[in-house]
């Protein structure tokens, strides 16, 4: 009904290459971010901000990160947890060198010590493609939790090998530590959300997004019209795990507030971010956010049936969450491999001649 | 009229052909123990459409891709705008202005045509990683300048109204003409074309034929083209090269490679006896 494309003409191709080339699409981001600046901040309680929000917003930063490389590069990387982990001992090094620097400075400059890091172990991805590259990249992971642990002076050669975050402010108010309010937390990490996700859709409308792209549907075909291999897919490295370090730092010093390397960057994480972009739609920002809702809503959601309302006990619970998160990926790989944003898309155009499709 | 030393000349049909700006240098290609290309020269002029002929396995496409530098042959040189061309990686060698076509469709999938035709234009498009992040400046500037040259050749060859259609959904003879689109909007000096018709019914051939012609004579742009269509070469390409087994065993005008008796053999067979 209100989802129309009739009478919206565009007259200029910037208008006709903008994000939501639609006027409706374009009015419900407004109001989306409308909301998460102007009203959840005021009803936030601690429960929803910890459990929900900022580990959504954080995610979704990191599932953008992958799906760069992943799903608009064509580059698989199991290594997702260990470059967060890189950008989280970078923030705290950061934080306790200099105690004087703020936030936002050491969380951009942990995104770009990753980048670094990243565009190292994304060398070999210019002689090796698919399971292999998945094997090298899973050896960054393994090698680089591993090194965390090994070498005390990344944890300030505290006793427990944890990292935990000093209290830092942010105009005045607590972001890290003990004090912390959670709207502060979710403000901060909200910015964060909004200026990558529009920085990322910049990158993957325009040419380099097109490179990119070029190499992950025909690698050789792209290198003979023009695409330069080396420099497409190191850029695609450095950009995602520039990502993927701002959501591991966040991660440490706003949500997590304490961390134990092998436990926050494992191999799970890896696999967690990997499940978000697969269900949320590989090549696609929207496919992000709807991935990293629902990787840290399904097990919200089924504590609340299964425990709450049904009565069972929390361990047979978690273990049915595996279940169904492997059931769910297989479903989306078979039925479904673009996942939720193609079903999204799928509705929406539905929409368009939604209740008059003839 | 194709005296090698002569500058210029006017074709029958009235188009004017330049000077050599392309030549191949006794090009031989090795893939272990295989010769693909046996020692062949031939030059490509300006503004001419020449055709690379021959039966299958004949080597072809193995000195297409000699030209577009995605071999480097071991023997000979490639003499381009004057000049010794050094081994150099395929986009590269687009940057010099040669484009190219697949035999087998080589479109990117995922994207739209609008997207593929605009990857062609990366060779002109600039902007830096910072100014593309913040869509600034350059990188706004660029995006709506290349968006018009695409319009252009989406005009030219009449897909309007796929524009937006991801490539994956179209039928074969479109997505023909959209790789032609992709090639073509890179403005090349030099386009390769690698059996432009391949799988096409008469009616696709004739619109396919007409474009090429259209874009050699509003462009003026150098096409060699490989074709098994004997019909469509001859009355298309100015010149035509002949390889058999990786050897040239003809160069010259349609008609006179029509007469060849090397040529006859090689297509027709020879009775040994």
């Amino acid at each position: 009904m209100f989802y129309r494309e009739a009478g919206d003409y565009k007259t200029s191709y910037a208008a006709d290459s903008q994000t939501f080339p639609i006027a409706f699409d374009r009015f419900r981001y407004y109001a989306v971010l409308l909301i998460g600046v102007g009203i959840i901040p005021f009803i936030l309680n601690d429960y929803w901000a910890n459990a929900i929000l900022i580990p959504f917003l954080i995610y979704a930063i990191a599932a953008i990160g992958l799906n760069i490389l992943t799903g608009y590069c064509g580059q698989v990387s199991l290594g997702t947890g260990g470059f967060m982990a890189v950008g989280a001992f970078t923030s705290y090094k950061l934080m306790t060198a200099f105690p004087w620097m703020d936030m936002v400075t050491i969380t951009l400059l942990s995104g770009a010590m990753t980048a670094v890091v990243g565009l190292a172990f994304g060398l070999p991805s210019l002689r090796i493609k698919g399971f292999y590259l998945a094997v090298a990249t899973l050896a960054a992971q393994f090698f680089l939790v591993w090194l965390f642990n090994k070498v005390p002076w990344f944890y300030n050669y505290s006793a427990s090998g944890q990292i935990n975050a000093p209290e830092r402010f942010l105009f005045g108010q607590a972001l890290t530590g003990p004090n912390a309010d959670s709207w502060v937390k979710y403000l901060f990490c909200f910015a964060f959300v909004f200026v990558l996700a529009w920085v990322a859709r910049n990158l993957t409308r325009g040419a380099m997004g097109r490179q990119w792209m070029a190499i992950r549907d025909m690698d050789i075909a792209a290198e003979i019209i023009g695409v330069n291999p080396l420099k497409a897919k190191l850029t695609a490295f450095a950009v995602s795990s520039f990502y993927v370090g701002i959501a591991g730092a966040l991660l440490f010093t706003v949500y997590l507030g304490a961390a134990e390397v092998g436990e926050a960057y494992g191999i799970q994480k890896s696999f967690l971010v990997l499940f978000m972009i697969i269900i949320g739609g590989l090549g696609s920002l929207f496919g992000s956010f709807a991935g990293a809702a629902f990787m840290v809503l399904l097990p919200v959601a089924l504590k609340v049936l299964l425990v709450d309302t049904m009565g069972w006990n929390t361990a047979l619970a978690t273990h049915f969450q595996f279940v169904i998160v492997g059931g769910l990926i297989m479903v989306f790989l078979i039925a479904e491999p673009h996942g939720l944003a193609r079903l999204w898309a799928l509705a929406k155009e539905k929409l368009r001649l939604w209740p008059f499709p003839h | 009229m194709l005296d090698a030393k002569s500058k210029s000349f006017t074709t029958a049909d009235g188009r004017t052909i330049g000077p050599v700006v392309m030549e191949m240098r006794n090009i031989t290609l090795r893939f272990g123990g295989v010769v693909a290309i046996k020692d062949i020269s031939f030059d490509i002029r300006e503004g001419e459409i020449r055709a690379i002929i021959g039966p299958n396995g004949a080597g072809k496409s193995s000195m297409l891709n000699v030209i577009s530098g995605f071999y480097n042959p071991q023997e000979g040189e490639v003499i381009y705008r004057g000049a010794k061309r050094p081994p150099m990686r395929p986009y590269q060698v687009a940057r010099q202005g040669i484009a190219r076509t697949f035999q087998n469709i080589a479109l990117f999938d995922g994207m739209s045509v609008l997207d593929n035709i605009m990857t062609g234009r990366l060779n002109h498009m600039k902007a830096s990683i910072f100014d593309q992040a913040f869509w600034w400046g350059r990188a706004q500037r660029e995006e709506v300048e290349n968006r018009r040259k695409a319009e252009e050749v989406i005009d030219f060859l009449q897909i309007q109204n796929i524009r937006k259609t991801p490539v994956g959904r179209l039928p074969y003879g479109l997505k023909k003409r959209v790789e032609l689109a992709r090639a073509l909007v890179a403005e090349p000096s030099i386009l390769l074309l690698d059996e432009p018709m391949a799988g096409m019914n008469v009616e696709e051939k004739e619109d396919m034929s007409r474009f090429i012609l259209d874009v050699n004579d509003e462009f003026g742009t150098t096409i060699v083209l490989i074709e098994h269509d004997m019909g469509v070469v001859m009355d298309l390409s100015d010149r035509v090269v002949v390889m058999d087994y990786g050897r040239k065993i003809g160069d010259g005008t349609p008609d006179e490679v029509r007469r060849n008796q090397e040529v006859i053999d090689a297509y027709l067979g020879v009775a040994h006896d």
